[in-house]
């Protein structure tokens, strides 16, 4: 009860900052939007091993490993908002509070998984123009799915802060992460593409289920195991992203 | 109010570094209503000694008691009942002072409609009422600083902690910050500051531990530290050699006098004496007892600068 009132007054207050420098939204979406016109009519061609005979098909692969990406790389840069916020001494005033020290984490996190959720659904409602189709049951899905590999990045990301605080040592640091995450996880193009090793390899990265469950649910495969898996993993892995978190919030933060 | 026994910390600087011992054992015992100040030089272990008070370090070793809380097994009891302002403030540039007040009060526990009416009394006590829908980032140092104030007494703690108030602040605002303080304090509340200004603690506190090198080199009020190095110095001018010379040998005979120099440069005696408050009319009245009356009588008090290097060896400020 404490931690979830406290949860939403820290979640508050982030909404309230992020909603007075809108400048974020326009900046998240420029990037995207350059992969969808530019980068996604290749594809085409590219993707048809994979049954792709139009734009259309094309995008219904791409868009799905885009929104992914944007969720997890957006969740793994997150942690020099807490950077700044612990220089200006910020997160110190709340810590002489009794205030939940889960909920000083939490609430941040999902001030990112909110800015990254309408970011993915103004990206999907735009590349809808260009022959993307989605259900709606499949993209509430979806953006679940997307929720919650956005929560499991930014708690990683601020579990690296806490460990690594300088901004010059936790950009290397995430980089080296997010870049075999991102390639294993086969959010440009499908895994099912790549030789068996590195299909092996990428069933082990933690963001791999979440891609997978996003393709089958633009694909309109609601009933795919890879839904219902992806969810599951997906929901697992971010449990666990976050109680690490927290721990080391906790102790760190006393 | 506050009182602590042997509390210690040591930092490792790096990986493989040997330990620095920051606090080396500090005894404190801070009575209700006072104002206590930490004084001393940067790197003296002030504000280690005040972060461990405050919840933000464990301490290594000793024990200390806030509030009534015991700060090792309880310490979400202690802040519950302190506040805490950090050297650099903590305020988000983006929110205004009631949005920063409204959320300190509820994140210690109070209810959104009384959050809301105890940040309107704290942009009033504290002289902000015309800027407190202003974003924080628009505000000077001075009215920044007495924001970081409301907000460490939002939820009227028994005990408030200030590291360095006054640091970068020109001389109104700083006077203004006292004032504020001093007004906490006669409300009840026991405040314990951290300063490197010798001025500041000899206005503001009631009582100072000169802090070095991680521990309380001496302790007591303004006054008692002033004595315990030099007493006081009173110089009387008289009219002329011979009168000097006579007052010179009446005045050497009270026990109240410790140590007396002529300046026959301009006809007058300088006399040593613990406490000049006591010692001055028993002056005049020896004087007068031997027919003599002084041209003129001036108080010089040691400050605490002369305290400071008499106890460290060197000056606070530029150390």
């Amino acid at each position: 009860m404490k931690l979830a009132r406290d949860t939403w007054l820290v979640y508050q207050r982030q909404l309230l900052l992020m909603a007075r420098s809108p400048a974020w939204l326009a900046v998240g979406l420029l990037q995207p939007l350059c992969y969808l016109l530019l980068f996604a009519p290749l594809l085409t061609s590219a993707l048809a091993a994979s049954g792709a005979h139009s734009t259309a098909d094309a995008y219904r692969i791409y868009v799905p490993g885009l929104l992914s990406a944007l969720a997890v790389m957006g969740g793994l840069f997150t942690g020099f908002t807490l950077l700044g916020e612990l220089h200006a001494g910020i997160i110190e005033r709340s810590r002489v509070t009794p205030v939940s020290r889960v909920a000083l984490l939490l609430g941040r996190a999902l001030r990112e998984t909110t800015a990254l959720l309408v970011q993915s659904l103004l990206i999907a409602v735009l590349a809808i123009p260009f022959g993307l189709t989605v259900g709606f049951t499949d993209l509430l899905l979806a953006m679940a799915l997307l929720a919650l590999m956005a929560l499991m990045a930014s708690s990683v990301s601020y579990g690296l802060a806490l460990l690594v605080p300088t901004d010059a040592a936790l950009g290397p640091v995430v980089n080296t992460i997010a870049q075999p995450l991102a390639l294993l996880s086969g959010t440009l193009l499908p895994i099912a593409l790549a030789p068996a090793w590195l299909r092996t390899a990428a069933s082990w990265n933690p963001c791999y289920w979440g891609v997978e469950g996003m393709r089958a649910l633009f694909a309109g495969h609601l009933d795919a195991p890879e839904v219902w898996r992806g969810l599951l993993l997906t929901g697992l892995m971010t449990v666990l992203a976050v109680a690490w978190a927290a721990r080391l919030f906790a102790r760190r933060i006393r | 109010m506050i009182v602590t026994k042997g509390l210690r910390k040591s930092f490792r600087p790096r990986r493989g570094a040997a330990t620095v011992d920051a606090v080396r054992g500090i005894d404190l015992d801070v009575a209700e209503g006072r104002i206590y100040g930490l004084l001393g030089p940067n790197g003296a272990g002030k504000t280690t000694t005040l972060r461990m008070l405050a919840t933000l370090l464990p301490p290594d070793g000793g024990a200390a008691t806030v509030a009534g809380a015991d700060l090792r097994t309880d310490p979400g009891e202690v802040r519950r009942r302190i506040g805490y302002v950090a050297q650099g403030g903590g305020t988000t540039d983006h929110a205004t002072a009631r949005e920063e007040l409204v959320l300190q009060a509820r994140m210690h526990g109070i209810r959104k409609a009384e959050a809301l009416r105890r940040a309107e009394q704290g942009l009033a006590a504290f002289d902000l009422t015309e800027f407190g829908d202003r974003p924080c980032r628009t505000y000077s140092g001075g009215q920044r600083r007495r924001l970081d104030l409301a907000l460490g007494v939002v939820h009227r703690p028994k005990v408030l902690f200030l590291d360095e108030p006054t640091v970068g602040l020109d001389p109104r605002s700083r006077a203004q910050v006292w004032t504020e303080v001093r007004r906490l304090r006669d409300q009840g509340m026991t405040v314990l500051i951290t300063t490197h200004y010798l001025d500041e603690a000899d206005a503001l506190c009631d009582r100072i531990g000169i802090v070095d090198h991680g521990g309380i080199v001496t302790e007591g009020t303004p006054e008692q530290l002033k004595q315990q190095i030099s007493g006081d110095a009173v110089t009387i001018g008289l009219t002329d050699a011979g009168a000097t010379a006579r007052a010179a040998h009446v005045l050497a005979e009270l026990p109240c006098v410790r140590r007396l120099e002529a300046l026959p440069e301009e006809d007058g005696l300088r006399l040593h004496v613990d406490s000049a408050d006591t010692a001055i009319p028993q002056l005049l009245r020896a004087l007068a007892a031997a027919g003599l009356e002084p041209d003129h009588v001036q108080l010089q008090r040691p400050s605490l600068d002369d305290v400071f290097l008499a106890l460290t060896g060197r000056s606070p400020v530029h150390s």
